[in-house]
C-alpha cells in the first residue's frame, strides 16, 4: 500500500506526551507564564482555559515555536522542543482566524502539510480524499476557501491541521467565530474526530462552557498561571480557590471561618448566612479564614418551613428571576443584604408555581454540598 | 446603473426612504455622476481618440516635401479617394528590418523587465517586512529619483559608465533602462506584498513548510497579481523607450522608439512615422490585453 501515515496507537492510562517545565515568559512588565508546569497525556483532550489576556494563547504558541520561553522547557516524548522550530515540530495549529490559504483550493489546503512533506502524488491524493471525507467536505475539494461557510471553512482548517496526522493538535479559540448553533454542532465534531484520530488535542477556550463540555482535561489560568489542573467534574465541583469556582460555572462566594472539624463537615461561621455546615475538601485547620462557594443548582428554594430537616437554612425575599426555558435563575436577598444565585428546573416534579419577585422564600441545602476554599 | 443598484440596496434596508423620494435619489445620482465624469471623457476624447485618429489617417498619407503631409490633391489616390496610400504599410511589413527592429525592442523591453523583477522583488519584500515608519521612509526613497529630472539621470550614467569603456553598448543600454524602470516595478510589488497576512505565513510555517516552501507556495502565488501589474508598467514604456537608447547605446542599439523619433524629426517622413508608431501601438495593446487577461484570471 502506499498509504505511509499510520494512525498513532494510544496508549491509555497516563504516557506523558508533552511536559511543560517551570515555563516562564514575559513581556515587559506583563507575566503571561509564570513558573507554568503542566503534562499532557497521549491522546488526551486538553484544554486551556482562562480570561482574555490569561496567557493560555502564549502557551500555545510557546508549545507550536512561534514563541519561546524565558526559562523552563517544553518537552516532548522526553525531548526537549526548544530548538526545534515551528515547521519541525509534529505540531500543528487551528488559528482562531483559519488561515486558509486564499489561493489554494479546499483539497489544495489540505494537501498543504503533505506537499512540504514530500510525500507522493498518490499518497497526498488518497489521504486528502481520506481527510476531506471526515470532515464531510468531499463534495468541495476544488472550492476557493472565500466560496466556503464559516462552519465550511473552519472544518477545512481543522482537515488542513490533521491532515498529516500530527502528535499534538493545538485549537485556539477555533469556535470563537461561529454562531451558537454551529459551536454546538462543531463541538460534537470535533469530540468524534478527536476519538476517531487519537490525535492529543490541546484546546484553548474563554469559554467555560466549552471547556467542561468537551475536555478530558482542564486547566484553568489566570495571569500567567495555572490554578488548577483536573477533570471537567472535578473543577466544577471541587475547585482549588476562589478563582476556579468563580470562573468556571456560576456561584456564590461568602468569606467564612472554621469554627469547629466533625468527623466530615466543617462548622463554618460566617457573617452573611450565619452558622453553616460543609463538607471537608480540602486540609483546614480550626480558626481558618477562606471562602464558602455554593453552586446555584445545589441550593434549594422553597416556603419558609418547608426543608426543617436541612442543617443549612436562610431566609430571604425573591429579588428577580431569570426564565431561561429549561430552568428559571432566581436571584435571592437574603435579610443580610447578600445576593444568592439559584434555579429551579422547570419540569421538576412537585414544583407548583414560580415565586414572585418579593415574596420571602427559604433558601437550604444538605450539608454534603458547598465548598470551603482557601483564602 | 450601479449608482441606482447601490440605491436600490440601501432603499431595502431602510424602510423610512419611501420609493418616490428613492427614485428622485436614483436620478439626482445619475446625473451628478455625467457631470463628473464629463471632463475626463473630454480629456480622453481629445487627446487620446483624435490624435490617434490623425495617426491612422497620417499613415495612409504621402509625405510632404519639407516634413509633414502632402497636400491631398497634388497626389494619386486609392479608390477614387485622392492622397490616401498603403505605401507605407507595404514598406513596413515588407522589409523584415523593422518587424526586427520592433522585435528586438521587444527583447530588450522584456529583459528589462525581467531583470527589473529579480532586482525588485527583494526589495520590496524587505520594504513590506519593515515597522510602518520605516515602510514609509523607504518607499520615498523608491521615488527620490522622480524629483530629479529623467534626463539628467541618463546623463549621470554617461558620467558613470564612461571611465570603464561601458558606454554605447547593449550592456548600457539594459542598464539605463533598468535603472530609469526599476521604481515602477517597486511599488506595485511593494502594494501587494505589504497586503499580505503574515499570519499566513505562520500557519505554513506552522504546518511544516521551510522558508523556501512558504516563499513558493505562499508569498510568490500570491504577489502574481503585483508581479503582472509591474511588468506591465515596465514593459509597456521600455518597448517605445528612444531616450535611454539614443544615450547610451551605440549605432547598433536602436530600439523602435528611436526609429520613431527619426522619421518625425529627422527623415521627416510623417506618414511612415505614424505608421511605426501604430505598430508599436497595436504590439502595446496585444501585450496590455494579454498580461491584462492574466492578472484577472489572478483576481478572480
Amino acid at each position: 500500500m502506499a498509504m505511509h501515515i499510520d494512525i498513532p496507537v494510544i496508549a491509555k492510562g497516563g504516557l506523558t506526551l508533552l511536559e511543560m517545565r517551570n515555563v516562564c515568559r514575559r513581556f515587559g512588565d506583563v507575566v503571561t507564564a509564570d513558573n507554568v508546569s503542566f503534562t499532557i497525556e497521549v491522546g488526551e483532550f486538553f484544554s486551556l482555559v482562562g480570561p482574555s489576556g490569561c496567557g493560555k494563547t502564549t502557551l500555545l504558541r510557546m508549545i507550536a515555536g512561534f514563541d519561546s520561553p524565558d526559562s523552563g522547557d517544553i518537552l516532548l516524548d522526553g525531548k526537549s522542543l526548544l530548538r526545534v522550530p515551528p515547521e519541525e515540530r509534529p505540531i500543528h495549529t487551528v488559528f482562531q482566524s483559519y488561515a486558509l490559504f486564499p489561493h489554494l483550493t479546499v483539497a489544495q489546503n489540505v494537501a498543504f502539510p503533505l506537499r512540504m512533506k514530500g510525500y507522493s502524488q498518490h499518497t497526498i491524493n488518497t489521504r486528502t480524499a481520506e481527510v476531506l471525507m471526515h470532515v464531510a467536505l468531499i463534495g468541495k475539494a476544488d472550492y476557493l476557501p472565500q466560496a466556503l461557510s464559516g462552519g465550511e471553512r473552519q472544518r477545512v482548517a481543522l482537515a488542513r491541521a490533521i491532515a498529516d496526522l500530527p502528535r499534538i493538535l493545538l485549537l485556539d479559540e477555533p469556535l470563537a467565530a461561529l454562531d451558537a448553533k454551529l459551536r454546538e454542532q462543531m463541538q460534537v465534531e470535533l469530540i468524534s474526530l478527536q476519538r476517531k484520530l487519537g490525535i492529543t488535542f490541546v484546546f484553548v477556550t474563554h469559554s467555560q462552557a466549552e471547556a467542561l463540555s468537551l475536555s478530558q482535561r482542564i486547566g484553568v489560568m489566570t495571569q500567567g498561571r495555572i490554578e488548577q489542573i483536573d477533570d471537567p467534574a472535578r473543577i466544577y465541583g471541587f475547585p482549588k480557590n476562589r478563582f476556579v469556582a468563580d470562573f468556571i460555572g456560576h456561584c456564590t462566594l461568602v468569606s467564612a471561618s472554621v469554627t469547629a472539624i466533625h468527623a466530615s463537615y466543617l462548622s463554618l461561621a460566617t457573617e452573611k448566612l450565619g452558622q453553616i455546615l460543609a463538607p471537608v475538601t480540602t486540609a483546614v485547620c480550626v480558626g481558618q479564614q477562606g471562602w464558602l462557594a455554593l453552586r446555584p443548582e445545589q441550593l434549594r428554594i422553597g416556603r419558609v418551613g418547608e426543608f426543617s430537616h436541612f442543617p443549612n437554612r436562610v431566609r430571604g425575599k425573591v429579588d428577580d428571576f431569570l426564565y431561561i426555558g429549561d430552568v428559571t435563575t432566581y436571584i435571592i436577598e437574603l435579610d443580610s443584604g447578600l445576593r444568592v444565585e439559584t434555579m429551579l428546573a422547570n419540569s421538576a416534579p412537585g414544583r407548583v408555581h414560580f415565586f414572585d419577585e418579593g415574596e420571602v422564600v427559604e433558601l437550604a441545602w444538605p450539608a454534603e454540598v458547598g465548598c470551603f476554599l482557601h483564602e | 446603473m450601479r449608482g441606482q443598484r447601490k440605491w436600490g440596496a440601501s432603499y431595502m434596508n431602510n424602510p423610512i426612504v419611501s420609493k418616490k423620494k428613492w427614485h428622485k435619489q436614483a436620478r439626482i445620482d445619475r446625473i451628478t455622476q455625467w457631470i463628473v465624469s464629463v471632463p475626463p471623457h473630454l480629456f480622453l476624447v481629445f487627446f487620446l481618440v483624435l490624435p490617434a485618429c490623425i495617426m491612422v489617417l497620417a499613415s495612409l498619407r504621402y509625405p510632404g516635401e519639407f516634413g509633414g503631409l502632402a497636400p491631398l490633391w497634388k497626389t494619386p489616390g486609392i479608390h477614387g479617394v485622392a492622397g490616401l496610400t498603403l505605401e507605407n504599410y507595404r514598406f513596413v511589413l515588407g522589409d523584415l528590418v523593422f518587424v526586427e527592429i520592433l522585435l528586438k525592442s521587444a527583447w530588450i523591453a522584456f529583459i528589462t523587465t525581467l531583470l527589473c523583477l529579480v532586482l525588485a522583488y527583494p526589495l520590496a519584500l524587505l520594504i513590506a517586512h519593515r515597522p510602518k515608519r520605516q515602510r514609509e521612509l523607504m518607499v520615498l526613497f523608491v521615488i527620490l529619483p522622480f524629483a530629479c529630472n529623467f534626463l539628467i539621470r541618463i546623463y549621470a550614467w554617461i558620467i558613470i559608465l564612461g571611465p570603464f569603456n561601458l558606454l554605447y553598448s547593449p550592456f548600457a543600454v539594459i542598464i539605463g533602462m533598468v535603472y530609469v524602470h526599476l521604481p515602477l516595478m517597486v511599488l506595485p510589488l511593494y502594494t501587494n506584498l505589504e497586503k499580505h497576512d503574515p499570519l499566513l505565513l505562520d500557519a505554513a510555517r506552522d504546518l511544516g513548510a521551510h522558508a523556501w516552501q512558504r516563499f513558493w507556495h505562499l508569498t510568490f502565488p500570491l504577489s502574481l497579481s503585483g508581479i503582472f501589474a509591474g511588468s506591465a508598467l515596465v514593459f509597456i514604456p521600455a518597448l517605445g523607450m528612444f531616450a535611454v537608447p539614443e544615450l547610451l547605446g551605440g549605432t547598433g542599439d536602436i530600439m523602435i522608439g528611436n526609429l520613431i523619433k527619426e522619421q518625425f524629426l529627422e527623415s521627416r517622413d510623417w506618414p511612415f512615422g505614424a505608421t511605426l508608431s501604430l505598430l508599436l501601438t497595436v504590439t502595446v495593446l496585444a501585450v496590455a490585453q494579454f498580461s491584462a487577461r492574466f492578472t484577472q484570471r489572478e483576481l478572480t
